[in-house]
């Protein structure tokens, strides 16, 4: 077993063997290297048709038409074109977008970003689980909403939205309906006709393929009408110029016809290693499981320990790649805002693991994470003295802290 | 985030782990911090009858920074007067440790936590010579 062991396939995955080799091939002199936008010759013609090879292979992952689907440089520029590009094409219409807080920066940096423009954002809370419930977005819908954009899995929590019951509330009033998919294509079901999603994003990096790639699906009928956001060459139908990155697209096209072929197989893996982690980690007392329990991709396990603080656990478990929600990997001293958002102590939030599971992860790694986990947790709480006060049996909620 | 080494080595062996009892007169405990801001210490030290620290004891809920910040301070009181002790600044902890701006917060706390023990303390002490001085008055 190597270590560090990967755990975080949340955050990226690395490339599939397959892929790779597929990218390789449209590099270099011997190989596809034309630009796709050459009409006269035939190093665009076949670069074009590699292209439109793996525009296939993602519309197929999806059950889209592949003239649905426009190249980005990954989910964060599909977020900013979907939703800034129905929002100012409809902006006569209407200036209101609706969101959910636990959204990816990507989502609620770009709403932040309309409001500084004059747009009125609702931002929904979720239940403590993580899940947007869909009477609350036909609540939030008013006259003047163009856009609805939510996430189908929460990269922290791993929960999982009901697709399906949101799109089909948008598309009875007509507002257009955009879904973060960065976490969940490839890896849980997803078809854009039966769930009534507008807009899509999607990103090759979560899924066994490469960085700076991704797409975004948009619905031709009814045709879903944007603005630009990239300006030039007019590529993708004037959606997105910019030369197309070839190695790129065909790596992400492979990873996505390979994830199509391999769902079952990967989720199986996925499912079964889970089970094996939580049921490892039960011995520990004081744990929260924070998402949702079966509503969810089960990849991602999202774990609180109580009284034992995110950042000084990560320290102990140097020899793996798992990130925190604590305050302190970063320089705000503020917790996660997903976890905030479910209504968790913050104290709780300080003290949450996110394992992220994948294709590569092994039985092995997660038996050794196990016993990492259970000496870590141990040996941090007899240093903790908020430990302490809980075997004293001391309520900690009522304590009055000295803030700083 | 990469640590120094001493971090990492306070972190891994931290010193003086503990409790001392809070109920003697000559042990003074700091808490400081909230668990809502991801860092509490507490830090206890015990005095002989000139005032010297004796011993000292820490628990720390937060950061390895944090960790590391409680476990030199314990190792720095001993053998210091009250005065000594709480003249210690967080500058010189984190300088000790090498730690990055985002971690000056943690050698603050430290600072914090030894005033508090002493103010504990001193406090205590108050408390035992008025009481004493009403006694022999009577």
């Amino acid at each position: 077993m190597k270590t560090p062991i990967y755990l975080d396939y949340a955050a990226t995955t690395p490339v599939d063997d397959r892929v790779a080799a597929a990218m390789v091939e449209c590099l270099t002199t011997s190989g596809n290297f034309g630009n796709p936008a050459s009409r006269s010759h035939q190093f665009g013609w076949e670069a074009e048709e590699a292209v439109e090879t793996a525009r296939a292979n993602v519309a197929a992952l999806i059950n889209a038409d592949p003239r649905e689907i426009v190249w980005t440089s990954g989910a964060t520029e599909s977020d900013n074109l979907a939703i800034k590009g129905v929002a100012y094409f409809n902006q006569k219409k209407g200036k209101h977008v609706i969101t959910s807080k636990i959204e990816h920066k990507a989502v609620l940096d770009t709403c932040r970003q309309l409001e500084r423009d004059g747009f009125e954002v609702t931002y929904l809370d979720p239940d403590e689980y993580g899940i947007v419930s869909p009477e609350k977005v036909a609540k939030a819908i008013r006259e003047d909403t163009t856009v609805v954009s939510i996430m189908h899995v929460n990269n922290e929590l791993g929960s999982l939205n009901d697709l399906a019951a949101i799109g089909k509330i948008c598309n009875e009033k007509s507002v257009r309906f955009h879904v973060d998919a960065a976490q969940s294509a490839g890896k849980v079901e997803i078809d854009v006709e039966a769930m009534h999603i507008d807009l899509l994003s999607l990103s090759a990096h979560k899924i066994y393929g490469p960085k700076g790639m991704g797409a975004l699906f948009v619905r031709r009928k009814p045709r879903v009408r944007l603005e630009a956001q990239i300006h030039g060459g007019g590529h993708e139908r004037g959606m997105r110029s910019g030369t197309l990155p070839t190695h790129q697209i065909v790596g992400m096209g492979e990873a996505f016809r390979l994830a199509k072929e391999d769902m079952g197989k990967d989720l199986e893996h996925v499912v079964a290693l889970r089970k094996r982690l939580l049921d490892g980690l039960s011995s520990i007392e004081e744990t929260k499981l924070n998402g949702h329990e079966s509503q969810n991709y089960p990849g991602i396990i999202n774990i609180s320990f109580a009284y034992v603080e995110g950042e000084s656990l990560l320290m102990a478990l140097k020899d793996m790649a798992v990130s925190s929600g604590s305050a302190c990997t970063s320089a705000s001293l503020e917790p996660s805002y997903v976890l905030r958002a479910l209504g968790l102590d913050d104290e709780l939030a300080h003290s949450s693991i996110r394992f992220s599971i994948g294709r590569f992860t092994t039985e092995e790694e997660i038996d050794y994470v196990i016993s990492k986990v259970e000496n870590a947790v141990e040996r941090l709480r007899e240093l903790s003295p908020l430990w302490d006060m809980f075997k004293e049996g001391i309520d900690l909620s009522t304590v009055e802290w000295a803030a700083h | 985030m990469a640590y120094t080494e001493k971090v990492i080595d306070h972190y891994e062996n931290p010193r003086n782990v503990g409790k001392l009892d809070d109920s003697s007169e000559n042990v003074g405990t700091g808490m400081v911090g909230a668990p809502a801001c991801g860092d509490v210490m507490r830090l206890q030290i015990q005095v002989d009858d000139e005032g010297v620290i004796q011993d000292a004891k820490f628990k720390t809920y937060g950061c390895g920074s944090a960790i590391a910040s409680s476990s030199l301070l314990t190792e720095w009181v001993k053998g210091r007067s009250l005065d000594d002790a709480e003249a210690i600044k967080n500058t010189e902890i984190a300088a000790e440790l090498a730690l990055p701006p985002v971690k000056i917060h943690c050698s603050v706390l430290a600072e914090d936590a030894i005033k508090a023990a002493v103010r504990d303390l001193r406090a205590k002490r108050e408390r035992t010579s008025e009481l004493e001085t009403e006694g022999k008055a009577e």
